[in-house]
Order: structure tokens, then sequence, then C-alpha cells
């Protein structure tokens, strides 16, 4: 199995609990705004710890309240890409693509930085400094600097959430070519149903 | 050059006190700040109020607390005069300490405010790259931080040449020893006559307080170049 979740956590008012498990290609967490969606991947990234239960990802325990284990987030290997990309502001963006890749281990990169740059098409943005991408430029940067930091799977936030119609045609073709061609598990968070459909390997319905 | 030999060493020991205060300050104000911006813990108002109060306390009466506590006989006295051979009476150093307790809060205060503006999802994203609690300071919140770091250093700096109450009560007005820029100006008021001397010094620390200021805000404006705003 690619991801087993089975976890709980009290976040104010909210009792956020989740149990599933899915396997290869890109497994989309489905539901209405406010289901605590995005709280699942921060518990999984290991930015929010969970009360209880346990999180696998590929046959490795990430976290496991029975056990005490619980990875820091920078041990997860997680290549998360967040809602409004939360590029480095004072980085430009080869700086901000090279952020993760120069502290993953030599060994376990499995994609270059020229090779990145190509495949999602962003060798023009390298010298600009974030604030000055439009939205979907800087997703793209965002998706980069994830899959830089040789992840052994991808978070994807909302990814399309903040960008317009032909924008987000072109991301999503990027997020299937990256689905299909690189064959990374993904753990993908929306509340689109037509993004959902024409993404998801495996539905998992929140809320 | 236009100043006399002993206008250049009020000058010199103006900024060598100032320099002292505000490299004396800089990693304790940071600290503070930090705690305070990003600390959870009682008795957090308690050191709010502490840290603030030289701020609001006569600067005479922060001389007279520093001479209780530093002086010959006072219990950290004895002690810096014991363990590093450092005395603080009458003496340039004591000039420095008393800088320094005056500018601290004015430094905290910058650097709380940047600390607190310094988006911590920015930090969550770092540690998802790899980045350790330790590289993720050093490499995201502390570079962005950096202009309210600086900002509070220039500004304690200018507090430090201007300081007068506490160090005159702490160290009295001793040429090369204590005599900074302030303290000779009250000095040459003292003696009639002397208002010549009075209008260069003061000519003097006017310039002196601009140069910090443009200073300032040049190297804020290159810290800020990546395009976020203080």
């Amino acid at each position: 199995m690619s991801f087993e979740v089975d976890v709980g956590r009290r976040l104010g008012d909210a009792d956020i609990r989740l149990c599933f498990t899915a396997g290869a290609g890109l497994t989309a967490l489905f539901g209405p705004s406010g289901a605590g969606k995005s709280s699942v991947l921060n518990m999984v990234a290991g930015l929010l710890e969970p009360d209880r239960g346990r999180i696998a990802v590929a046959g490795d325990t990430l976290f496991d309240a029975a056990h005490g284990i619980d990875l820091p987030p920078e041990r997860r290997r997680a290549g998360y890409v967040f809602q409004d990309g939360r590029l480095f502001p004072h980085k430009r963006v080869r700086a901000n693509l090279a952020y993760g890749e120069r502290l993953a281990d030599p060994a376990r990169r499995w994609i270059g930085f020229d090779e990145t740059v190509d495949f999602l098409g962003i060798a023009a943005l390298l010298d600009r400094w974030p604030r000055s991408l439009s939205g979907g430029e800087a997703q793209r940067v965002a998706i980069g600097r994830a899959l830089l930091s040789a992840p052994r799977f991808l978070l994807m936030d909302e990814p399309l959430a903040s960008l317009d119609a032909p924008r987000r045609g072109e991301i999503m073709t990027v997020i299937e070519r990256i689905r299909d061609e690189l064959a990374i598990p993904i753990l993908y968070v929306s509340h689109d149903r037509a993004e959902v459909e024409r993404l998801a390997t495996t539905i998992v319905a929140m809320g | 050059m236009l100043l006399s030999p002993d206008e250049w060493e009020i000058l010199r020991l103006s900024l060598k006190v100032s320099a002292v205060a505000v490299c004396l300050c800089l990693p304790i104000a940071f600290g503070l700040a930090w705690i305070l911006a990003r600390g959870r813990f009682p008795g957090k108002i308690l050191l709010d109020a502490l840290v603030h109060l030289p701020l609001v306390v006569p600067p005479v009466v922060v001389g007279w607390l520093l001479l209780l506590a530093f002086g010959t006989n006072g219990p950290a006295g004895r002690w810096f005069e014991h363990w590093l051979g450092i005395s603080f009476m009458f003496r340039w150093t004591g000039a420095a300490l008393a800088a320094a307790v005056m500018a601290l809060p004015l430094m905290v205060r910058a650097m709380r405010l940047s600390i607190e503006a310094v988006d911590r999802r920015l930090e969550g994203a770092a540690r998802t790259l790899g980045a350790g609690r330790w590289l993720t300071f050093l490499t995201i919140t502390l570079p962005l931080s950096l202009p309210g770091v600086v900002a509070g250093a220039v500004l304690g700096f200018a507090r430090s040449i201007g300081e007068f109450g506490a160090t005159i009560t702490f160290v009295s007005n001793i040429p090369g020893e204590t005599r900074t820029l302030p303290l000779a100006i009250y000095g040459a008021l003292q003696v009639p006559g002397e208002e010549s001397v009075v209008t260069r010094l003061a000519i003097l620390s006017v310039l002196l307080s601009l140069a910090a200021l443009v200073a300032s805000e040049a190297l804020s404006r290159r810290a800020g170049r990546g395009g976020h705003v203080l």
C-alpha cells in the first residue's frame, strides 16, 4: 500500500478522524471546505501531530501513537505542494528550487535540476523573485521545489484553487504527467468534483 | 581636519561606547525578542514589562540601580571583577553598560515585531523540504527578520550615542573614559564662554544621528530587495 492512514485529532470544536488505505497513483481526499482535509495532509507531512492513530507510506511508519513513533517533517521525505505555493520570498526561483535538493541525500535524488526545469517549463523564471510570478508560474515552481527534494511521495493541497481556468488546465496536465510518468504516490486534497474525477486513481470522501 | 584633538577623542569614545553597547545587546535583545514573540509561558507579561522598564523609568533611576548592582560593592560588580577582571566604575565599560541597558527595550521591540511578521507557514515548508529546526531558523526565519534586526541595531546605536542620564549617574563625567558627546556638551554648557564648543559638538551629534538613520534605511532596503516588506 502507498498510503495507510488512520488518524484522529481534535482541533478546536472539530474532531477530525480519517481511516483509509490507498495504492499507487493519485489518491484524492475529497470533501467540502472545513472537513479537515488540509489537516490530514499536515499530519502526514508531520506539521500537525495527531492525537492518536498511525500513518505509514510505502510500508514505512511515519507516525504511530501506540509505539511512540513521530518522525519530524524533515525526515519524512514528503514533497508538499501548498495551496498558496509558499515560495520563500527572500530567495530567487533558482534558490527556491535548490533549497530541498541541496538538503536531500544525493543517492536518493531521482530527478535532476535541469530535468525538472524542462519538465515544468520554468527555465525562463529561474532568475525571477517569487513576488513577480503569476499564480500558475508560482505553482509550477512550488511543484518543482517539492520534486527536487527527493520525496518518496507528494502531498498536494488544492494546488489549483488560486488559479484561473486556463492555468488550472495547464497545471492539471502537469499533475497528470507526474502521476503517470514519474510514478510517485500522490495524496491530493480538493473540494472540486470535476478535478478529482479527472485526476484521481482512488477517491477518499471526507466530511 | 575640522575637529580638534579633544573633539576627536570625544567622538571616538562615543562611537566605541555605542558600538560595544550594541554588540553586547544584539544577541540578548534577539533572544528576548524571540522569547516574547514565540514563547508561551506564565510570567511572559512580567518579562515584557521588565524589558521595557528602562524606556519608562527616569534614566537617573536606572543609573542608580546600575550603581547598586554593578558598583564596586554591588553583587554583579564584584562577580565581574572577580571572574572576568572587568570593572565598570568610572570606566568606559560602565558607559557602554549603561547605554546597552537603555538601548535594550528599543532593540527588543524592533526585533520582536519583525520576528512576529515572519510567516510561520514558510518555516513549515522548509521543514518538509528537509531542513531541521536550526537550519530552518538560519535560512528562513533569520533572513526574513533581518530588516527588523538591522533597524533595531541602528535604533539602539542612535539611542546609545544620545545616552546621558544613566551614564552620568552611574559612571560620572570623566574625560577620555566616560565623557561621550552628550556629556561633553553638558560639561561645556557649565563653563562660561564655551558656546562655540557646544555648537560644534551639537552639530556633530546631529550629523552622527542622521548618518545612522540613513545607513539603517539603506541596509534594510538592501535586505528587503527580495520583495518582503517589514
